[in-house]
């Protein structure tokens, strides 16, 4: 297999494995979380809480400045993550060709600063993970399984665009690999969390409401 | 109660839901938790990480309700849970770990941390774990109704010395008025005045109350060794004297667990809602204040802040009636840095300050209540719990603080009119 049917074989069937893996893994643990229920409460409600769990999905969302050292990195990493998948151009293109919806890309300057930006943060959450005693305490392999697939779709995808590397049309193939690798992963490792946060902030922001809190 | 390792996993197993699998799904091991807690703060320990203390919980988790846990026990990837596991655990659950829920507040996935321990605290006291002092605490509440023991005729007795003093009749089992009133052990032991602090506040307000032979205290240690069987036989007491008095409002008093234990956690462990309403006191206060039933004369003009208990306000939701109150008979109420639902815990509550072993780690925890305090330059600390209020003063005489601590309802019932001069 040469250069050319690499990247012809992650753009049709590979691409096509890593989706039906990626949909099919996740629909399993929101089935795996959801199935065991929830108890109905008894207690006197002072609200419904709907509201307020729909609210905490997004209100979690915001930092809490009291963390700062805890979270400048993941929150410039994740904010990053976001541009560089969903507005460098040819991802756009990438998009409409899946879903037959188009957005504008941003220009590649602001996608190579965030890529770089992000690069930079996953290296500190790296060291952090090691240094700080409450993140080393708590850190599995699996964790070190889940930084790497995430951090090799933003090195390969750095130096396709910049042409580093043997061959572009390789690293190209390396990079939408990569990507793959990470879908892959999504359902079994802690990347699960990209999805199933919605429902733990949902659970514990609709119990909050009910009693009455504000969180 | 018999109790076994089995009894310990097989809880565990009953007692994970949906919330709990989400939770150990989105956990990231980020470690911000510990920013939140206390104990991890002040130690500078990271086996106080709060979800870290979760460990045998998220075990059975993956192991019992996911796929992947599932092929990794079967391939002997997964180490099986051990009663170590479970003796381990003691220290993180119940000795170090006050259930004050502030992870609750800070965990970026919405992790309510908290609730999880309350679970991990049935599954270690169904393999026969729990301390020796909630056990203990648990059989004098059911032997005699009361947290320390204090029977019905110990409560008489200062009902009678409250009589005296005000010269307002106190009813005991006087049926269809508009109030059942539950104190705490605490109350009865230490701070009795609250009973004709309450006589007075009533008498004013047009407000018809009654005690109950049947259930006087609102106190449960079931609640705190997370053993749901025994928190249901005292909420029961409580149900069937408000039934057969037939009250339609229960008065929960200023204890932040009893008033968790009564009001949120009763009816799921009796497994039925209440013919009643429950109420913390400081709400029923704010009631009559809103409704110009409470009146007082006078401000109380010492520089004070105002501690939020963690069951009555961050977990409660009783957050604003506390403030009004205050601003009513205050003139330099100051808050203090993180408060209502981020208060620091006191570092007592969650059956904490009933072990006696506990007590180096509280006085060491206690560094952060008294900075908070301290940078206020108060004269005075008000809150509305009772738990709080000993883990208070005792903190504070250990550093020699001269601070006063008082509760809310007396800090009222000091400025209440008195009827010569309405």
């Amino acid at each position: 297999m040469n250069e050319v049917e690499l990247l012809n074989w992650a753009r049709g069937p590979g691409l096509a494995y890593a989706i039906i893996i990626m949909v099919a893994g996740l629909t399993l643990r929101v089935f795996e979380i959801v199935s065991l229920g929830r108890p109905k409460e008894l207690a006197k409600v002072r609200s419904s809480g709907t509201s307020d769990g729909l609210m905490m999905i997004a209100k979690r969302s915001i930092p809490e400045p009291r963390n700062w050292r805890y979270i400048t990195a993941s929150y410039i990493f994740h904010i990053g993550l976001l541009i560089v998948v969903f507005f460098f151009i040819p991802h756009t293109q990438f998009f409409r060709d899946l879903f037959g919806v188009f957005w504008g890309g941003w220009p590649n300057y602001i996608i190579d600063f965030f890529t770089v930006l992000s690069i930079a943060a996953m290296m500190y959450t790296l060291i952090q993970r090691r240094i700080d005693p409450a993140r080393r305490i708590l850190t599995k392999a699996s964790d070190y399984l889940a930084w790497v697939v995430t951090f090799l779709p933003f090195v390969t995808g750095y130096m396709a665009f910049h042409r580093l590397g043997p061959d572009y049309t390789l690293m190209l193939a390396l990079h939408i690999l990569s990507v793959e690798l990470l879908m892959v992963m999504l359902p079994m490792t802690k990347l699960t969390h990209a999805v199933t946060f919605v429902l733990s902030r949902y659970y514990t922001g609709s119990s909050m409401g009910r009693r009455g809190i504000k969180a | 109660m018999s109790t076994s390792f089995e009894q310990g996993v097989n809880t565990l197993k009953r007692l994970i839901d949906a919330p709990i699998a989400s939770y150990f799904s989105s956990c990231t091991n980020c470690g911000i938790c510990s920013q939140a807690c206390v104990f991890a703060t002040e130690t500078e320990d990271p086996k106080y990480t709060p979800i870290r203390r979760l460990e045998p919980m998220r075990r059975v988790w993956e192991q019992e309700y996911t796929v992947v846990g599932k092929l990794k026990k079967l391939i002997g990837l997964s180490k099986k849970l051990t009663m170590q596991d479970f003796e381990d655990n003691v220290h993180l659950t119940f000795e170090s770990c006050t259930t004050c829920g502030r992870c609750s507040m800070m965990c970026p996935s919405g992790n309510d941390i908290v609730y999880m321990i309350r679970k991990m605290r049935e599954a270690l006291t169904a393999a026969g774990l729990a301390p020796k002092e909630l056990q203990g605490a648990a059989v004098r509440t059911i032997e005699k109704g009361s947290v320390m023991g204090f029977p019905m005729n110990t409560l008489e007795s200062m009902i009678e010395a409250a009589e005296e003093e005000t010269g307002i009749k106190i009813n005991v089992d006087e049926p269809n008025v508009d109030y059942l009133v539950l104190l705490s052990s605490a109350e009865v032991m230490q701070f009795n005045e609250i009973i004709g602090a309450l006589a007075q506040i009533f008498e004013q307000a047009g407000v018809t109350w009654t005690f109950s032979t049947k259930a006087h205290e609102a106190g449960n240690p079931g609640m705190h060794m997370g053993a749901s069987e025994i928190e249901a036989i005292m909420i029961n007491n409580i149900v069937e004297a408000a039934e057969e008095l037939n009250i339609k409002k229960v008065i929960s008093p200023e204890c932040g667990h009893a008033y968790m234990a009564i009001r949120w956690e009763g009816p799921n462990v009796i497994g039925r809602p209440y013919p009643f309403e429950v109420y913390h006191i400081i709400e029923v206060l704010d009631e009559l204040r809103e409704q110009g039933r409470l009146k007082t004369s006078g401000t109380e003009d010492a520089r004070l802040t105002f501690h939020d208990p963690c069951q009555a306000a961050r977990r409660g939701g009783v957050n604003q009636p506390q403030r009004n109150l205050l601003n009513m008979v205050t003139t330099n109420f100051i808050e203090m840095k993180h408060n209502r639902a981020c208060n620091w815990c006191c570092g007592g509550g969650g059956g904490v300050n009933t072990m006696e072993k506990t007590e180096p780690m509280r006085l060491k925890i206690f560094h952060r209540k008294r900075t908070q305090i301290e940078e206020l330059d108060v004269d005075t600390v008000v809150t509305m719990c009772a738990t709080c209020r000993n883990t208070l003063e005792e903190g504070m005489e250990e550093n020699n603080m001269d601070i006063e601590v008082l509760g809310l309802t007396e800090v009222v019932a000091n400025h209440l009119l008195k009827e010569k001069e309405s």
